[in-house]
Order: C-alpha cells, then structure tokens, then sequence
C-alpha cells in the first residue's frame, strides 16, 4: 500500500465513511456533466425524487455531439438536437452550473476545467468521461465514472470507491527536439500496456514532467487511461500555480497565497512509498505512431511495423493480427509510407492552444496534400477565440485545412465528423478502436498534432523532424 | 435491492483480447437518452454488415441466444467510461461475467448494474470458453458466496474485489441510498475541502 503520496492525501481528506460493503464514501470536490452520459441520471433523481446535491460543485458542458460546421439550433440530427434540449432542460430544472454556446465558455468538458481554474490541486474530480483522468496534471485525484454514478455524485456528492494502488512513472533525462508530450503518452503505454494500469493511479514524475508545461501534463494525465490507469496524476509545483494564476475561478488575492500553501502541502513526500515504481530514459522516446487498434500498438515514426508473430503472448499476438487485418497495414512496412486520408487536429487529448501552435508552426507556408482532407477543431470556444488572436486559423486555411467551432468532433464521431468507408486519418486524439471514428472499416492512426499536421501535407504518414518549423 | 448471490445460465465466449466499449457498443447509440433500447445494439458492428446481415459472432449464433453469463479474455471493456456497454449487455440477457481481466471503470459500472464481473485464470477461462463452444446447453453457476464458477466437471476459483463482492452479496449494490444517508458528514466534511470557487 502507497503512503505519503499525493493520491493517498487527497484520498484521505476527501473519505468521508466506510461504508457497510467495505467501500469508502469518497467526496467529489468538483462533478463535471456533459450531455451524453447525464440525461438518464438525471431522469434517476426524478424517479427517486433526488436533487442535486452541491450545484455551486457541478458544471455542465455540452461537447461529444455538437457538430463543429455549424452550431445552428435546431441541430441538423434530430438526436443530437434532442440530446442538447435534455441537458439544458436538466442543467436548469437542477440549478446546475452550465456552459453553453451563450456563455462563449462552451467546449470540451476537459479543456474547459482547467482553464477556467474549475480545476484545482487537491481536488477529487469525477465525470461521466473516461478522460476526466486529464485533471491529474494539476495534482487531483480525477477519473471517469459511468452513469448510475454520475447519479450518485448528482445525489450526495459521493462516490462508493475502493483506493488504487500507485505506480510511479518516471522519466528523466531530456526529450529529443520533436518529441512532445502525447509520444511520451504513447511510449508509456506501447511499454506498460494497455492493461498494465488496472488496478493503479499513475504518478508521472521525474525530469520530463517537471520540464513539462501544463497542457502537456494534461495529454499526458488523458492517456492514463489508455493504458488501464482509471487516473493520473502530476504532482502540483510553480509550473502549476503559474497557469491557474488569474484563471476564472481560481482563488483570488489574498486568498491565493494561501491556497499556494495548501497546494504544495497534497504533494507527495520526498519519502512517499509507492505499490510500484518504473524508470525510462527520455533519449528512449522519438515520435510515436500507433499503427493497430489499441493505442499501445505504436512504434518511432523512424521504425518498421512490427512481426506479431514475434509476439510470445498468444492474446497479444491475436490482438496484433486482428489490428493487421483491419488496417490493411503488413509486418515489416515502413511506417513513414503509410499514406492518409483525413488529418483531425483537437480533441480532450491535443486541442488547447499550445498543440494548436505546434500543428500551425508545422503547417505554415505549407499545403494540406491534395488527397488528404485536413480539419482542426479547438479544444474550446476560448483556445478557438484565442489562436483567431494569434492568426493561427489563417495560417490554417491558407494551408488549405478546415477551422471549425469547438466539440470532441471527430474524437469519437457522435456528431457529423466522420470518417467514411475504409478512410484511413492521422488523428491527433485518444483512440484507435475499431470503429471509433464513426465508420466500423475506418482505420486511425494516433499521433502528436504536429505529426497530424506534417502528414497532412505529407499525404502520409511524415517525421515530423524534417519539417523546418516557421 | 436484489441481493446477488448466484447467477446460473448458458454461457457465451467472446473471444479476444482488449475488447473495448466501442466495440461492446457503437458511440452512435449513445445519441440516445435513455438507456431502453441498449438491448438491441451489443457488439452491434462486429454481428452486422453496413447492409444488414449478419457477421460471425457469438451473439449471432443460435446456440448461445438466451445465455447468461459471458466469457470474456484480458482487459474486457477497456476504454470508454460509457455505461452503456455493461447496460446493452444485461438488457441483452447477460447477468455476470467471467474474464481474464476488466477495465476498472467497466467493472465498477457492472457492479452499479447488480452484474458480477469476475476474474479467473487464463488456463481456467479458456476450458470455460472451450466447454461452452463444445457444449452449449451447459449451465454455468457463477457462485459469489464460494468464488467458484462450476459448469459440467469443471470447478474454477475466481476472484473480485471483496467490497463489490460484499455489495453484491447484502444487495446494496445500488449505492445511491447508502451515501445519501450521510449527508450530515458529507455537510461537514464539505465546508473545508477544495471548492472550484476557489474559496478557502
């Protein structure tokens, strides 16, 4: 058992009971809602004659089916538009927080915590969203929940949990120029696994982390779960206070001395013992491209896809011929030739403005390749408003990419962003299952926002290293 | 509540390892706002074509319609926190599962659903998968109270969390009433602990 680490601090000061299963009744410092998974949660209150329990605790967002062309009500598909008049019904018969289009707020429910200072170090954070594990940068305890908990935390801000265990992730040394936080996602998954973080909260530490900036510790802290890890978490240091400092919500004036104060108090001891500890070397990690269906299927943009018959684990190897046949991809091919169909530049992983300015360095003076259908859809209405200041959506269009509003857009494909048929797309998102990008043949190679953009002028996968950046 | 003790039935293997919530269940289903129909869609792309006819897969097979208990690999239900997926596999008829491994999100959303999800050996789950293949009238007895799963000669040790297990067995599954009862601590408790509005 952990002790003295940051998840075990936040887990104590949130343990509210034991409970008579054996579980912990453990306290939601801040509930994040979206559409999808709340409407039957909230018809379950209404059942039971429940309310919610902390409104001032509870923010809603609307994401995973806005269509990111137009934003026009009624929404073109009747679901969606059904799905959106549930949330804003349910948001205000409830005295939920909500941020729509009108609040000019609107975006991905894990863009837009963080920046506006919702989500702050020591908090416990939970969301009907598997990636709601993004908020560990700030040194949290975050994690996804499913439905009849979204209701529970509705209900009684609780949740019904048994602790992880904590394994420490480090990786030191320096990361080679072109390699960015999601290669170093993608190369801690390829290693540990998907299931290698089942049953574990994920302490990202050592040099690379605490070089990191906040948006890159969020990439990061997203993909836990990629790899089994229900959460991730970065301990909270100068780099986090700095970014939170004047946000919306955050503490403010003499109150943020001593909230500093209390932040760096949930920080693990020098001295915490962990269930599990890992090293890598940074020099290790070059950029990565997943070329199967899990997202630990990956290799260096610079390797070969690999044998899966080298593969001793016979369902590992099975996992890997399945990921051959449906991407139409041979062991051995040079991964560098792999040619694409749509580039997708957003999503909760890598559409805040730092991977906007990254794709866009990339991009400009450059032509999107004539086969190639290239998209980039902010993280939020703010880091859309934002990159307009900074001219970065004309750098896009005169590169010949598309500049959409905010959503989860092609991430997850429950709105009009979809690939079609066998489409293959470089995508800068979380996941490559099959079917994920809202076409059962379609085929999704997951890469930094960078390497989106140089293969979407490519017209195939690219290193992103030979591209001069402006 | 329903106290779950034991769950008997046929039993359906679906094979293969990592086996995401994507898979269990198509993202466009999610459009819907209630959880009624989720019955229809399980597996949906992997059991139909774009044009309607139907692919191979267990749940398609005639032997296995009305089974009980399903019989996964590793890491079942990996990815997506969507509830959705545990809810098309019970509203399907599936009422506990047996896997090498589950996604931790996935697993606590079956347990919210009153569905067991256990875990057994390799070696184990795969005569448990062979002995439904070859015998598929077989009922399977998933027995919480022992950890065991029996079915024709076999007897397999299995294991899950013992709170879910305990959850399970007293019926307080549904943990809505159970955490609403402490609201007074929850009070007390909430007035010092990190609140997004920043305040101390």
């Amino acid at each position: 058992m952990a002790k003295g680490t940051l998840y075990n601090k936040v887990w104590d000061a949130h343990a509210i009971a034991q409970l008579p299963t054996g579980q912990t009744q453990l306290f939601i410092g801040l509930h994040l809602v979206h559409e999808v998974t709340s409407p039957q949660a909230f018809d379950m209150l209404r059942e039971r004659g429940l309310k919610v329990a902390y409104p001032d605790r509870t923010f809603a967002t609307m994401d995973h089916i806005v269509p990111t062309r137009s934003q026009a009500r009624p929404f073109q598909d009747g679901e969606a538009e059904l799905m959106m008049q549930a949330i804003e019904r349910n948001t205000k018969e409830f005295g939920v927080n909500f941020f729509d289009f009108a609040s000019g707020r609107q975006g991905v429910v894990h863009i837009i915590g963080p920046e506006l200072g919702l989500t702050q170090p020591g908090m416990t954070i939970a969301c009907g969203d598997s990636h709601t594990s993004t908020h560990g940068a700030f040194g949290t305890l975050a994690f996804g929940i499913g439905t009849s908990q979204v209701r529970d935390v509705l209900a009684s801000q609780c949740l019904s949990m048994d602790a992880m265990k904590v394994r420490r992730v480090e990786v030191n040394g320096q990361l080679k120029t072109g390699v960015t936080a999601k290669d170093v996602a993608l190369f801690l998954i390829n290693r540990l696994g998907v299931k290698g973080g089942i049953g574990y909260a994920y302490e990202y530490a050592g040099q690379v982390f605490d070089e990191m900036g906040m948006e890159g510790r969020m990439t990061v802290c997203n993909m836990a779960i990629e790899g089994g890890a229900r959460a991730g978490y970065i301990n909270p240091d100068q780099t986090t206070f700095d970014y939170l400092k004047g946000k919306e919500h955050a503490p403010k004036a003499a109150d943020w001395e001593q909230a500093v104060a209390r932040w760096k108090s949930y920080a693990s001891d020098a001295d915490a013992s962990y269930d599990d500890m890992v090293r890598y070397d940074a020099s290790e990690i070059e950029p990565m491209v997943t070329w199967g269906v899990t997202p630990g299927q990956s290799v260096g943009v610079s390797e070969k896809l690999p044998n899966p018959e080298a593969i001793a684990d016979d369902g590992e190897k099975q996992s890997a011929l399945l990921a051959f046949r449906h991407m139409k991809l041979s062991p051995g091919q040079k991964t560098a030739d792999i040619k694409i169909d749509v580039a997708f530049i957003g999503s909760c992983t890598n559409g805040r403005i730092s991977d906007l300015r990254a794709a866009a360095a990339i991009a400009k003076g450059r032509k999107v390749a004539a086969n190639v259908q290239a998209f980039v859809v902010p993280g939020s209405m703010l880091v859309r408003k934002q990159a307009m200041e900074e001219g970065l959506d004309k750098v896009f269009i005169e590169a010949g990419f598309e500049w959409r509003e905010a959503g989860c857009s092609m991430c997850l494909a429950m709105n009009p962003d979809q690939l079609k048929g066998d489409q293959i797309s470089a995508s800068s998102s979380n996941r490559n299952f099959i079917g994920r990008q809202g076409s059962s043949t379609g085929r999704t190679l997951l890469m930094s926002p960078a390497m989106v953009a140089a293969a979407a002028v490519a017209g195939h996968v690219a290193d992103v290293r030979e591209f001069a950046t402006h | 509540m329903s106290k779950v003790v034991h769950v008997k039935g046929r039993a359906v293997p679906v094979i293969g390892d990592d086996i995401d919530t994507d898979r269990i269940i198509p993202a466009r289903y999610l459009k819907e706002i209630t959880f009624s129909r989720m019955g229809e869609y399980p597996f949906y792309d992997e059991r139909f074509n774009a044009d309607g006819s139907k692919k191979d897969h267990a749940f398609n097979k005639t032997e296995f319609q009305g089974a009980s208990i399903l019989l996964g690999n590793v890491n079942f239900g990996c990815g997506s926190s969507r509830e959705h997926a545990p809810q098309s596999l019970v509203r399907w008829g599936i009422r506990a599962l047996v896997a090498e491994s589950f996604a931790e999100i996935f697993a606590g959303n079956c347990v919210m659903l009153g569905t067991p999800a256990v875990v057994a050996s390799k070696a184990d789950v795969a005569a448990l998968q062979q002995l439904a293949r070859q015998a598929p009238e077989t009922e399977f007895l998933v027995d919480l109270e022992n950890l065991e799963v029996r079915a024709g000669t076999l007897t397999v040790k299995v294991n899950m969390p013992a709170s879910r297990r305990n959850a399970l067995i007293e019926g307080s599954w549904d943990s809505t009433s159970l955490l609403v009862a402490n609201s007074g601590l929850v009070a007390k408790a909430a007035a010092h602990l990190p609140h997004p509005s920043g305040r101390l």
